[in-house]
């Protein structure tokens, strides 16, 4: 068995898990907005300190 | 920031009125409020990223009061249980990264929310609370005492769920993943001919190709077979056929090929066909998420509206529930839902929005009021004569017009063009295969599906689409957002063109009046303002509300000389004013401008000049399409302007007035009736039917977030001068598309002289298929661009 059989398959296999992976994405939503996300990112810095405190109380309520 | 702006929502400050609160000024109390609120809950970083975000809260005692209607609610909610619930709502006014910053950080304002996220393009903000700690009415009014006040109509009511349609871009990503792997596993053969190596694992190589090109082939291709079967069956010869005849014959061609060893096949060259023309379509679908093309009067209409119970007690009922008989309250503003009788004393209706006319109604008690028109004043108290979906307005919908809106009504320049190609093709391929046949009957197989594969009209599918694509973005630039690509098509086709008067040809803004001439000083202003008060001329009233409040003076002597003007003689002085003829002031007599000229005591002051409500450019547009269009203006309006129209308007302009709704879509449709294409341009509910009924229908709009009916297009109010520009433009894009499409035929014409001859090879084809895309697209694209540029 050639060893080009075996890098071939790997190639492929990556390939599919990232078609895999777009797929996912698109059906989760991701490409439906594509301009927030990228606002969104620059926000946390300006958050003031009390912000961590209500996110944990999120976390929590989602755990619930 | 500048001090005379409002640091909340930057509108200009009268100094009268301005608020300081913080070191910052404020233009009312409203803005104040929400700054106060920001501030106290430390998020006044809101002002960081923009300056000025906000907008003043609106006034809204009562108005949401049928949130607590549970029924309501749950049909508003996307999702309900006992520890959450999600709710989508629709707020016009965000605009920048402040307003998503805000709206995600709404949690901080009201601890019963647990999240929440904004999606920018659709203007939407997806919330999610606890259900039990607060509520839905809440959250509105949160969000409305912040300025961010949602948009609650009954379409929202009555909408079910929407399903994102996603397979497109599925389809595009199993193409091109198809694609690049087979690229990949294809280089070796392209380059490496008769070599040890490449004889060795030729067959696992072109195996694994054949099996990496079946998810396209059969997935992502599927819509063209579909779109073509369906052309067979109607008889018509669209580009599907060749398209999808090529896709069939190309994998059955180098199936063969690869089963019996003759080469390595066309599946590169297949699956990038796919994958390009799968681009192509999706950069057609440009779409304004946040503008809707589709409503009708759900959209306007209220979901509740306040009933009066015979105890006198109120209830929020939905509007579907109303029935006959029942006492309605309609607040000011609002809409009202359905025919009836008005019971409170007096009331006053604006119809502009079915009307066109401008001016609100006066109803006595004991009058008739239709549906769609908006109580402005007083609280008022109806009685319904007719539910919802009988009254007059909604009776419009019921016209066919609205009830099949065909997809494709028209034949799109690709299908007219493929018109000729697809026999054209289909015919060289036999004839090519019948001159083989007698010689080798193995090359005229080659030949043929040769030529099949060849002429696969790859770049002549891509052409439009591209070209259109592009077009729509720049247009969306330009602020005319077209619903889809087939309008520009249509925008091409136009010969006729029907104007809307009140609200499109003439701005929704109160008239502006300015002042030429020497400046009047307080004294002379008290005299005018006094002379006017006697005269009843409409031009008399709109000065007489002009001018600031004076001081009442005795008029000793007043004359007023119909069509001419006023005479007045007070204690202070004589006020002489008009036309210029009854002045005897010589200057130049513009009868495009309205001015009123002022003498006081004998010496001449100057001009009011009433800049006339008419949008900017309008004589121009007019004069440039009345060369090559035939227009109309088609008025809802009493004949009142007819006479300035006449002269602003070129002679050749038609002048309709008194025309009600369902007239101007019978109007709309004898033109079309005499052959021809007819765009029209409206703004309210009452061109509704005319602009659903015309080949292309505009709706312009002062604020494109606000609402417009049904259409084929909005144009931002702004842009009113540039229609010739922009109908033009579409003319130039169509030429694009006809020059490239020559182009793609060349390739085609060098493409087939292989493969007559029966030389094509797959090498060939795939570095033919990929360079005709990358021509045709970067031609249309630089070409579009260009003609953009132009003006």
């Amino acid at each position: 068995m050639s060893v080009i059989y075996m890098l071939i398959s790997i190639s492929i296999v990556v390939a599919v898990f990232f078609l895999y992976a777009f797929i996912k994405a698109v059906r989760g939503g991701q490409y439906d907005d594509d301009y927030t996300p990228s606002v969104r990112m620059l926000f946390d810095d300006e958050l003031v300190k009390e912000t961590n405190k209500n996110q944990i109380n999120i976390t929590e309520e989602k755990q619930l | 920031m500048n001090p005379s702006q409002c640091f909340h929502c930057g509108n200009e400050i009268v100094k009268k009125d301005e608020i300081l609160f913080d070191d910052k000024s404020f233009c009312c109390n409203g803005c104040k409020t929400v700054y106060e609120i920001f501030s106290q809950n430390d998020l006044s970083c809101y002002y960081d990223f923009q300056a000025a975000p906000g907008a003043t809260p609106p006034d809204i005692k009562g108005k949401y009061d049928f949130l607590a209607n549970e029924e309501i609610v749950t049909k508003l909610l996307d999702f309900q249980e006992s520890a959450t619930a999600i709710v989508s709502l629709y707020i016009p006014h965000i605009h920048c990264s402040s307003c998503i910053w805000i709206l995600e950080n709404l949690q901080r304002l009201q601890p019963g929310i647990i999240a929440s996220q904004v999606n920018f393009p659709n203007k939407k903000v997806r919330i999610t609370y606890h259900p039990e700690r607060t509520n839905l009415k809440e959250i509105v009014e949160l969000l409305c005492a912040i300025g961010y006040e949602p948009y609650i109509s009954l379409e929202n009511y009555t909408e079910g769920k929407k399903k994102v349609d996603r397979t497109l871009i599925y389809k595009l990503g199993v193409a091109f993943f198809c694609f690049g792997n087979i690229m990949l596993l294809s280089f070796p053969e392209y380059f490496e001919v008769g070599e040890f190596w490449i004889e060795q694992y030729k067959g696992f190589f072109r195996w694994l190709i054949f099996a990496l090109s079946l998810p396209a082939f059969i997935y992502s291709a599927s819509g063209y077979y579909v779109a073509a079967w369906k052309s067979m069956k109607q008889g018509l010869l669209n580009i599907e056929i060749p398209i999808a005849l090529g896709i069939v014959v190309m994998f059955i061609r180098s199936t063969v090929d690869i089963a019996f060893d003759y080469g390595q096949g066309f599946f590169d060259s297949m699956c990038g066909l796919i994958f390009f023309m799968l681009l192509g379509k999706l950069f057609q679908q440009k779409t304004y998420d946040f503008l809707s093309f589709e409503r009708d009067y759900k959209s306007y209409f209220p979901i509740a509206i306040t009933k009066v119970l015979p105890d006198g007690s109120e209830e929020a009922v939905q509007v579907y529930d109303i029935k006959k008989g029942d006492r309605l309250l309609i607040r000011n503003q609002e809409l009202i839902p359905v025919d009836g009788i008005l019971i409170s004393e007096k009331a006053s209706v604006d119809y502009s929005f079915v009307t066109g006319e401008a001016v609100p109604i006066e109803k006595k008690s004991g009058d008739k009021i239709f549906a769609g028109g908006k109580q402005l004043g007083k609280v008022i108290e109806m009685e319904v004569l007719f539910s919802v979906s009988q009254s007059y307005l909604t009776q419009l919908w019921s016209n066919d017009v609205f009830q099949k809106r065909v997809a494709q009504k028209h034949k799109s320049i690709t299908d007219t063009i493929s018109h000729y190609f697809t026999p054209a093709l289909l015919l060289l391929s036999v004839v090519s295969f019948a001159y083989w046949v007698f010689i080798d009957v193995s090359t005229a197989f080659n030949v043929f599906t040769a030529i099949l594969i060849v002429a696969c009209p790859c770049a002549l599918a891509l052409t439009a689409p591209f070209t259109l694509g592009n077009v729509l973005r720049i247009m969306g630039n330009r602020k005319l957002y077209l619903k889809n690509a087939i309008v520009i098509e249509q925008l091409a086709k136009v010969d006729t063109i029907v104007f809307d008067k009140t609200g499109t040809i003439t701005t929704n803004k109160k008239t502006a009046i300015t002042y030429e001439g020497e400046a009047l000083n307080d004294a002379e202003l008290r005299l005018l303002k006094n002379a006017l008060r006697g005269s009843n001329h409409p031009l008399s009233r709109r000065l007489y509300d002009f001018i600031p409040p004076q001081e009442k003076l005795e008029v000793k002597h007043f004359e007023e000389v119909i069509g001419k003007g006023v005479f007045a003689e007070l204690e202070a002085g004589t006020v002489k004013l008009g036309s210029s003829q009854f002045l005897q002031h010589l200057s130049e007599n513009t009868h495009k401008k309205t001015k009123v000229h002022v003498e006081i005591n004998g010496v001449y002051k100057g001009s009011y000049v009433f800049n006339n409500q008419y949008r900017q450019g309008l004589e121009q547009l007019f004069e440039a399409l009345a060369k090559k269009y035939q227009l109309v203006v088609l008025s809802g309006d009493n004949d009142g302007e007819r006479r300035i129209l006449e002269k602003m308007l070129p002679s050749g302009t038609q002048l309709v007035f008194n025309q009600k709704p369902e007239q101007k879509l019978a109007y709309i449709d004898a033109l079309q009736q005499q052959g021809k294409n007819v765009m029209m341009i409206g703004d309210g509910l009452n061109d509704a039917g005319a602009l659903a009924q015309s080949n292309v229908g505009i709706s312009i709009s002062e604020n494109v977030n606000v609402f417009s009916p049904a259409c084929d297009g909005i144009l931002d109010a702004s842009q009113f001068h540039k229609i010739a520009f922009f109908l033009q433009y579409s003319k130039n894009a169509m030429l694009t598309i006809y020059m490239s499409f020559g182009l793609s035929l060349l390739y085609n014409v060098v493409g087939l002289s292989y493969a007559v001859t029966g030389n094509l090879l797959p090498i060939v084809a795939a570095i033919i298929m990929p360079l005709s895309t990358i021509t045709i697209v970067s031609f249309v694209t630089v070409m579009s661009n260009l003609f953009a540029a132009k003006k």
